[in-house]
């Protein structure tokens, strides 16, 4: 087997500021193969996208600390310097926002932003780099490319604003593309749109694909692998059809109970109780313990090691056993 | 861009009469009769009248605007009651050396601010940010005519490197900026007319970059992986329109010329001249300036929008 695309081992970030610090990220490992989908999931603050930030080095680096390994496609990103990190960015990494009213640059045309990218990285000449662009505004299908292509992004819908985002992401074929919520701000209509689109582009370019989303059906489209965040810890991981199809930790199957699925309307739908923890005052043991109705004083004390419960599959939680029924029962018939 | 432009050519035409209502009302909401000036204490009732009508005081206030814009129009904005010299000749003459040290006093300060404003930008709460917020507080608030005065004892009182005041050996000769013998009169005007532009677009270039600095599309700039040069160049082209606003009106407010500093310096620009006007109420010579400087107003502000619709699409749209 070959070296992974992306290998990331013990990755931890910690924020800090005059009166704290807090750990957004803490020892977070996993592994992507060239062409591969993972999907991060998780609710907001679970660490997803300062996940994403930190593979790119994007933090802040004075308020952001970073350390672990993240291995790239050969390069060792943590220790790059700077000239080498701006030749990966944008190459052979790139990242897809969330929110696409935002993310472009207001006072320069959609052609302009694209083709700066492919002159950065490619050495084009000016009409070379704006052909390129005009191919890739064809290639994520928005419609009369040539006049979106002198377009700002004030002219653009927001889906199609996307469409330009990846356009953008994808103007030096990356091998690894971060995509984080990228369908998140988006109409229900143009998410799957946009969905379609992007794995249409993977399948067709075969990138590999970060994908951070904290909606399930969205990863159950488009993942081969998943990994369930919460408050900064990768609390699940495996192949996308085991973990969502037979969960294990008792936050992924709280999380997959509480999503609606054709239940009675009769019947409540079972949310989570609580809300995540506060990341500068977690507790010692399992962040999830406070709301898991599994948790005994052993999840309070120390945090329980990561456990490989199949093939290529681990959770992190010391009540597998005691859990394991009741996700059978969750499960769909 | 064309039509809007003609847009703000059109809107710039009610704006500008607007503006000579103001000039010409503002004259007659001042206290004292301009006749009074003109005449011997022993002139008869007769006599009196006879001057009123001359200059046309005898007719009703709307009459008289009507006549002064009618000729204002034509160029001709009336003679001055103390020197019965045309005003326009007058105003040009002191605008064209107003014109010379503002010039190089706002090329100076825009120049240094922008770098300043930038790099503060770039660094906030670094030595460098603080460096800039301390040159653009103390411009913004020592006041100009105490610094002119400073700089003069300092410069030319003490070091005697440059001379305290006028505008050339005899006090006003023909200026020329390549010149040394004649440019060295101008160095302290200029350095004093300096600080408040410096002072204000310092602070607003940085807090307009600083700004664009720490929204989204940044972020995607880095992940394009575009050098910080090149970032640079689009934070920048995003707080132009915005930096050159505030560079219009501090433009507009140097080529007005500024009494106090002219007064300082004996500069013959038209601040010195609006002075003498008002201290000897010369009301066409007053109305006249005032209006030259109000319209050259008018007319910076319209160049500052066409160039910020230039920088920024989306302007053209409001």
């Amino acid at each position: 087997m070959t070296a992974p695309l992306l290998d990331v081992r013990g990755l931890t970030v910690r924020f800090h500021s005059r009166r704290s610090s807090a750990t957004a990220v803490d020892d977070v490992s996993f592994s992507l193969a060239a062409g591969e989908v993972l999907c991060i999931i998780g609710e907001s603050g679970s660490g997803k996208s300062v996940t994403m930030r930190a593979l790119m080095r994007l933090l802040p680096e004075r308020r952001a600390e970073i350390s672990g390994r993240i291995g790239l496609d050969g390069n060792d990103v943590l220790s790059l310097g700077d000239r080498a990190l701006n030749a990966l960015r944008g190459d052979t990494v790139s990242m897809v926002f969330q929110e696409p009213m935002t993310a472009l640059d207001p006072v320069f045309t959609i052609g302009d932003q694209i083709a700066e990218t492919v002159r950065r990285h490619r050495g084009a000449s000016r009409a070379e780099a704006e052909a390129r662009a005009l191919e890739l505004l064809k290639l994520v299908r928005i419609p009369s490319p040539e006049r979106r292509l002198r377009a700002y992004p004030h002219e653009l819908s927001g889906g199609l604003r996307q469409r330009a985002m990846i356009a953008l992401a994808l103007s030096c074929q990356p091998k690894l593309l971060l995509a984080d919520e990228p369908t998140t701000a988006l109409d229900a209509t143009v998410q799957i749109q946009v969905l379609v689109l992007l794995k249409r582009l993977q399948a067709e370019i075969g990138m590999g694909i970060v994908f951070v989303t904290h909606d399930l059906g969205v990863a159950a489209q488009i993942a081969d692998k998943v990994a369930v965040m919460y408050a900064g810890r990768i609390v699940e991981y495996g192949p996308a059809r085991d973990v969502l199809l037979d969960p294990r930790h008792p936050y992924t199957i709280g999380m997959l109970s509480s999503t609606v699925r054709g239940q009675p309307r009769d019947r409540d739908i079972e949310a989570i109780p609580g809300s995540p923890p506060d990341l500068a005052a977690l507790p010692p043991g399992c962040a999830f313990a406070p709301r898991c109705r599994f948790a005994v004083d052993a999840c309070r004390a120390a945090l329980p090691p990561v456990e490989e419960v199949g093939p290529g599959r681990s959770a992190r939680c010391a009540r597998l056993a005691a859990a394991r029924p009741a996700a059978a029962a969750a499960a769909p018939a | 861009m064309w039509i809007y432009a003609l847009h703000r050519l059109l809107y710039a035409i009610p704006i500008a009469l607007g503006v000579s209502v103001i000039c010409f009302a503002l004259v007659y909401l001042a206290p004292g009769d301009p006749v009074q000036s003109l005449i011997p204490a022993d002139a008869t009732e007769e006599d009196i009248a006879a001057i009123k009508r001359l200059y046309g005081f005898d007719k009703p206030l709307v009459f008289q605007y009507f006549d002064w814009l009618g000729r204002a129009l034509t160029g001709d904005l009336g003679t001055s009651l103390q020197t019965n010299r045309p005003v326009l000749e007058d105003v040009t003459r002191a605008f064209a050396n107003t014109l010379a040290i503002a010039l190089i006093a706002v090329t100076l300060a825009f120049a240094v601010a922008f770098t300043l404003g930038t790099l503060a930008a770039y660094n906030v709460g670094r030595p460098i940010d603080r460096i800039a917020t301390s040159i653009s507080t103390v411009g913004v608030s020592v006041p100009n005519y105490w610094m002119g005065i400073v700089l003069v004892i300092v410069f030319a009182v003490n070091l005697r490197w440059l001379p305290a005041t006028g505008m050339g050996a005899t006090g006003s000769e023909n200026f020329d900026w390549l010149d040394w013998d004649s440019l060295k009169y101008a160095v302290l005007p200029v350095v004093t007319m300096a600080m408040i532009p410096l002072g204000v677009v310092t602070r607003s270039t940085r807090s307009a970059v600083a700004d664009i600095l720490s929204q989204d599309f940044v972020q995607v700039l880095r992940a394009k992986g575009l050098s910080n040069t090149r970032i640079l160049v689009h934070a920048v082209k995003n707080a132009l329109p915005q930096i050159l606003a505030v560079m219009g009106l501090q433009l507009g407010y140097l080529i007005g010329g500024s009494i106090l500093i002219e007064t300082v310096f004996t500069w013959p620009g038209t601040g010195l001249l609006m002075s003498k006007a008002i201290l000897t109420r010369d009301i066409p010579l007053l109305q006249g300036t005032i209006l030259f400087l109000a319209l050259t107003f008018v007319l910076i502000n319209l160049i500052v929008d066409l160039l910020q619709t230039l920088v920024d699409p989306r302007m053209s749209r409001a």
